[in-house]
């Protein structure tokens, strides 16, 4: 085993999907808002409130600066989850007396799924698009769904689990075509990939901070000025954010956001290439030494943070037990309460035995070459001892058909 | 989530894996769970002709409970009468190896193996009987 002395004997960190860690100069920048200019940003009768609030402003026109959008159309909220909730439920109370109808998708974040599930409870309609096998959505299946009560489409710009970049640009174009609005949560996209909501005719947008090496608990939506999108606030108070999002703004939060915004734009191009090698180096190397593992998702059109990977007959959540100095995820269904494979997997049509071998692999900004090499000889190692465990990789060198049996569901 | 000691060294240095020959007249297999459930066990045991359990070996795919649960029972099943290995309970294991609540199952599991064993033994046993009569 290579030595791991660069991490301090902390675990290697291959999760940055479930999050990233905030930029040292995020933090730095974001410092004097909790101390010296603690100012509220909505007092305008004085010094500390205008220092806080030119602060915001400059977060605000960052945050717009990485989409191609105004600082009008920045919204603040207190992150992915509610800017999701913001945007189709405002859409579908204020719009929802003359239009009904909503498109999302089944591989969405829960936040989306679960808003969706509200709103069908207050009778709308929604449509659970399927997704092809290499998890991105079909148009065809989508210009098929459209109505002409349909309100809303919301498609995620890239997927938390396998990483996949859905075609937002001819998404937006359909429903601009259809007069439909386009809402995509785009919190694994932003500083990953670019965006461009005018070209890609995107109405509402949904950011994450901690997603994009920013802090926690902020979050921002963008909402289309021209032409105008509408919402009804899901919080109601002082009327902050132009009524759509009452509550004081966290200055120092907002900063952070708006830091880790620009360092994004300005780093996204290298850093994008950098992960690309990385990633690639990862796959072939896990490749070359263990058979038999299998991609879920797209491998092109997928960011270059993220691998999917499914490494059969070994369960994945025994195999993180082994790799237990490496930080990842697995989509076994051992992982959570419910019981269940990863519903991503499942709606790629991957078998459910398949899911439940599978680890997620999230490379980012800090990943070093070295980690890769660490995480390949690690991962191959557990997974062939692992094998040399499991009856089922027996079965399978003795060409058994693992269908073939009937096995007894518990 | 922290595993206990016993669970983590069973994991890691789980014993008696292996697999024997399912044809000899001596052996029992049981082959319990289901792969789409994320986990399956396959537990052998040796008997003597005077009915004691001399080897027994594992294969499991599953999480580290899993794996845990059947190393223990192969260690606890040597030695012992048919009748004494059949009484081992799951709360037992459970509790040797100090599982949490949602990993009980893996422990019900080890139970089910070892009778699943045990009865494909007898089966055998049964057949032969049949076959001499």
């Amino acid at each position: 085993m290579i030595a791991k002395t660069w991490t301090q004997n902390e675990p290697l960190y291959l999760d940055y999907q479930a999050t990233t860690p905030t930029d040292p100069r995020v933090v730095e920048a974001m410092a004097p808002y909790w101390t010296k200019k603690f100012g509220n940003p909505h007092s305008r009768n004085h010094h500390y409130g205008w220092e806080a609030e030119d602060a915001v402003e400059v977060a605000r026109a960052q945050v717009a600066s990485i989409l191609n959008a105004t600082s009008k159309e920045i919204i603040f909220t207190s992150g992915a989850t509610e800017s999701n909730n913001l945007a189709i439920k405002g859409v579908a109370k204020f719009y929802g007396d003359q239009k009904n109808h909503i498109i999302t998708c089944i591989t969405e974040h829960k936040c989306v799924l679960e808003t969706c599930r509200a709103l069908q409870q207050e009778g709308f309609d929604v449509t659970y698009l399927h997704v092809k096998e290499n998890g991105l959505i079909d148009l065809d299946v989508l210009k098929a769904a459209i109505t002409d009560k349909t309100l809303i489409v919301s498609i995620m710009a890239v997927n938390n689990e396998i990483g996949v970049i859905q075609p937002l640009a001819e998404i937006g174009r359909i429903c601009r075509e259809h007069k439909v609005f386009f809402h995509t949560d785009a919190a694994q996209a932003v500083g990953k990939i670019p965006l461009d909501v005018e070209a890609m005719n995107i109405d509402l947008l949904s950011v994450s901070g901690h997603k994009v090496y920013g802090p926690m608990g902020i979050g921002a939506l963008y909402v289309r000025k021209k032409p105008r999108v509408r919402l009804v606030p899901l919080i109601h108070g002082g009327g902050q954010e132009r009524g759509m999002r009452s509550g004081t703004l966290p200055t120092p939060l907002v900063v952070g956001l708006g830091m880790a915004c620009e360092l994004a734009s300005k780093e996204m191009a290298a850093e994008a290439e950098r992960l690309h090698g990385l990633q690639r180096k990862l796959f072939e190397g896990l490749k070359e030494r263990i058979p038999e593992i299998y991609l879920n998702g797209d491998l092109d059109s997928r960011i270059p943070g993220n691998l999917n990977i499914s490494f059969a007959y070994v369960e994945g959540e025994g195999l993180m037990m082994g790799i237990k100095d490496l930080a990842v995820s697995s989509g076994s269904a051992c992982t959570s309460a419910s019981l269940e494979p990863s519903y991503v997997l499942r709606a790629l049509g991957v078998d459910v035995e398949l899911a439940h071998t599978s680890l997620r692999l999230g490379l980012g900004r800090f990943t070093t070459e070295q980690d890769i090499d660490y995480a390949i000889e690690r991962i191959s190692t557990e997974v062939n001892r692992l094998r040399e465990l499991s009856p089922l990789w027996d079965m399978a060198q003795a060409g058994i058909d693992l269908k073939s049996i009937k096995w007894a569901e518990h | 989530m922290a595993y206990s000691k016993e669970l983590i060294d069973h994991y890691e240095n789980p014993r008696n894996v292996g697999a024997m020959n399912d044809g000899d007249g001596d052996v029992g297999t049981g082959l319990v769970g289901a792969p789409a459930c994320g986990d399956v066990m396959k537990l052998q045991i040796k008997v003597s002709a005077d009915g004691i359990i001399e080897d027994a070996k594992f294969k499991t795919f599953g999480c580290g409970s899993a794996i845990a649960s059947s190393s223990l029972v192969t260690e606890w099943v040597k030695g012992k009468t048919l009748d004494q290995a059949i009484e081992i309970k799951n709360t037992d294991i459970a509790e040797e190896l100090a599982l949490p609540p949602v990993k009980i199952h893996c422990s019900i599991l080890a139970e089910d193996a070892i009778k699943a064993a045990i009865s494909d033994y007898k089966a055998k046993m049964e057949a032969k009987k049949e076959a001499a009569e």
